[in-house]
């Protein structure tokens, strides 16, 4: 009996002292603008999270000495999820619970579709610097999810897109090397290609990776008549399928992914590498934003910064741009200002699509000219 | 049936390449029924050599033919140097070991050759240069087969019937065959085992070089794990035309050559291994020797 009392009366405090939390938690809220930090911040995926963190703390001192933004500062409340999707819900919580207005994050996709039903529901958006699973802007599930980095298919849809839009090319044939990699992508293309209705994928087919030779193959490629190939993996097998149908005079459209985007490719399939195309990350080595980053990286924290950095420096930037754009902290406003506005950052001037990805951000197409890959504009 | 024509002469030129690789595997094993798991890296090391032999000619301003034979030659001797090192380091001080021990030691020697081409040499695929220049009688064809295609097929044909006739007739090949069949018998009466071992070793070696040259001009391009994939399948199709024959090798060859072309053109390229050692199991249950090998009875 007793005993009951003094564990009610030690609830009914808990309970005061967490109320208490929440409430100045809101009365802060007027004060500053706030934004949740979720990621992996400790255990194995760490060197993932922490890099964003910093970015962020990065862009908000910045951001702040310059007055902040709508006249208010800005605070960061980094909260750590090791990357795990049970935690990364009670991450979201506790988040949601503190009043963030935005949240950057989180980190690993599983994690980050965990924590998304529930920033959701209390109407804020997530943007993630490294989340790529396909399914996270595709399923539609999700309109407060925005993220500055390609999903997983993306190359496979800029490879499409190119063949179909730029290369008129109507028959497509799919081949992947069976690998993770390159059976996932080839998959995607297929994928997409059926989807766009403006051409057929007639051959969707998987090769052994280091037989002596594919003759069987490009054979079926010319039998099918496909004015393209598209094909999933790394270069050792994709030179010699292109030198035999080259040897074989064929013609037909080479197009691959930045498994092949190497020049150890170009240096094998010599002369028969030329006029293939591959996909490859864009270049941000030239941006003076990216050069300004890193360089500030340096200065604060004495070492080069680590994955994901220029990506969550990104994010930080678009969320910030798009609530000082819209003029409030309002769920819809934020969500229109960020697929409107473009906002200048490391990975180059961006804006969003309707599923949350990021335009301009990714994957460009290069072209072996004269030995070397160059960019196709 | 021009597409059944470009696929039997695709099958031709894979089940030549094995057939190339399985000839060294099935002499070393009719000799001392050793399988030799570094024949594959003799082939690799015949390749490199000939790549290093072909830069430097071509640096110096040679072309054509004459790279091609001086790499070859280069290359043949270098392996057969291998090959018969190797012997005498791997093998020889276990001839009268158990049968396990060789294999063991072969398998180790494998793997040594392999990561001391890759740390003297390079991890990376190195670009072959195609040494067989384009023969401008094929041109019309070279739709359906190229000029390198057509060497290795020559090749393979000419060195097969070189070396049933040299096994038949030559002294070394009658000392070969009695070896092979009874070894304490031959050295009875009065064969040198040791060198005739040693000779199939050369020979073997000699073999996998020429295979390197040729297979790596058709491939474009090496690195130092070759050796390792084009020996698996070089194996089976000595096992499937029964190890130790000669003609054995050359059929299960062009058997393998031919399924996984027609499993690739007829069915999907996804499945090519599945057919291959599929048939290698069915020949296996039928007959456990191979296609033309004898089932020896076992001595009790």
């Amino acid at each position: 009996m007793k005993q009951s009392m003094i564990r009610k009366t030690i609830r009914v405090l808990f309970g005061a002292a967490l109320l208490t939390a929440v409430c100045s938690g809101s009365l802060f809220a007027a004060d500053t603008i706030k934004l949740g930090i979720a990621g992996a911040h400790s255990g194995d995926l760490a060197s993932y999270g922490l890099p964003t963190v910093k970015a962020a703390e990065l862009v908000v001192k910045e951001i702040n000495a310059k007055g902040g933004v709508l006249g208010r500062q800005v605070e960061l409340l980094t909260e750590d999820d090791v990357c795990k999707p049970e935690v990364a819900a009670n991450t979201g919580t506790k988040l949601v619970s503190k009043g963030v207005h935005a949240i950057i994050g989180h980190i690993c996709s599983g994690a980050t579709k965990a924590a998304l039903g529930i920033y959701k529901d209390a109407k804020l958006i997530a943007v993630s610097p490294s989340a790529t699973n396909p399914e996270l802007t595709q399923s539609g599930q999700y309109p407060n999810f925005y993220r500055t980095i390609a999903s997983d298919d993306a190359q496979a849809r800029l490879e499409v897109d190119f063949t179909i839009g730029t290369l008129k090319a109507k028959k497509i044939a799919v081949l992947h090397d069976k690998g993770d990699y390159g059976k996932g992508l080839a998959e995607y293309a297929k994928k997409f290609a059926e989807d766009s209705k403006k051409a057929s994928v007639v051959l969707f087919e998987g090769i052994t990776p280091g037989a002596v030779d594919y003759s069987a193959v490009v054979q079926k490629i010319k039998r099918s008549g496909a004015e393209a190939v598209i094909y999933g993996g790394y270069h050792p097998e994709a030179s010699s399928i292109v030198s035999q149908m080259r040897k074989r005079g064929m013609k037909t459209h080479f197009i691959s992914d930045d498994g092949v985007k190497d020049d150890t490719f170009i240096k094998v399939a010599g002369k028969y590498a030329e006029g293939v195309y591959a996909t490859g990350p864009k270049d941000t080595t030239k941006n003076p934003l990216a050069i300004a980053a890193i360089e500030a990286h340096k200065k604060a924290y004495g070492s080069d910064p680590g994955a994901f950095f220029l990506n969550g420096y990104a994010a930080t930037q678009a969320i910030l741009n798009a609530i000082e754009k819209a003029g409030s902290t309002d769920y819809a406003a934020v969500g229109k200002a960020l697929q409107n506005e473009f906002v200048e950052t490391p990975l180059g001037k961006i804006r969003f699509d309707k599923r949350g990805d990021a335009i301009g951000v990714g994957f460009s197409m290069y072209q072996v000219r004269k030995g070397v890959y160059v960019e196709v504009k | 049936m021009e597409y059944f024509l470009e696929l039997l002469l695709g099958g031709l030129t894979r089940g030549s390449i094995y057939a190339l690789i399985a000839l060294g595997y099935t002499m070393v094993y009719g000799i001392i029924e050793l399988i030799n798991f570094a024949h594959g890296e003799i082939y690799m090391i015949g390749a490199f050599t000939a790549l290093i032999v072909a830069s430097v000619l071509t640096m110096s301003g040679m072309t054509g033919l004459s790279v091609l034979i001086l790499a070859s030659v280069v290359a043949v001797l270098y392996a057969a140097a291998y090959g018969f090192t190797v012997e005498k380091i791997a093998y020889k001080p276990l001839r009268q070991a158990p049968r396990l021990s060789p294999l063991i030691s072969a398998i180790g020697m494998s793997i040594f050759l392999q990561n001391y081409v890759l740390i003297a040499q390079t991890s990376d695929f190195l670009p072959f240069p195609n040494l067989i220049p384009d023969l401008p009688f094929m041109e019309p064809y070279a739709h359906i087969m190229g000029s390198t295609e057509l060497v290795i097929v020559l090749t393979t044909t000419v060195v097969t019937v070189i070396l049933t006739l040299f096994i038949k007739f030559t002294r070394i090949g009658k000392a070969m065959r009695a070896t092979a069949q009874d070894r304490g018998m031959a050295m009875l009466a009065g064969v040198n085992v040791n060198r005739v071992i040693s000779n199939t070793f050369i020979i073997g070696s000699a073999l996998a070089a020429i295979g390197g040259v040729l297979i790596a001009s058709h491939i474009g391009r090496i690195n130092f794990y070759i050796g390792f994939l084009a020996g698996i399948k070089a194996f089976t199709a000595a096992v499937l035309g029964g190890i130790g024959s000669i003609p054995g090798a050359v059929l299960g060859g062009l058997i393998l050559g031919w399924t996984e072309s027609f499993a690739t053109g007829y069915v999907s390229s996804d499945y090519e291994d599945v057919f291959a050692f599929c048939l290698l199991v069915l020949i296996l249950i039928f007959r456990p020797a191979g296609l033309l090998g004898r089932s020896t009875i076992q001595k009790v």
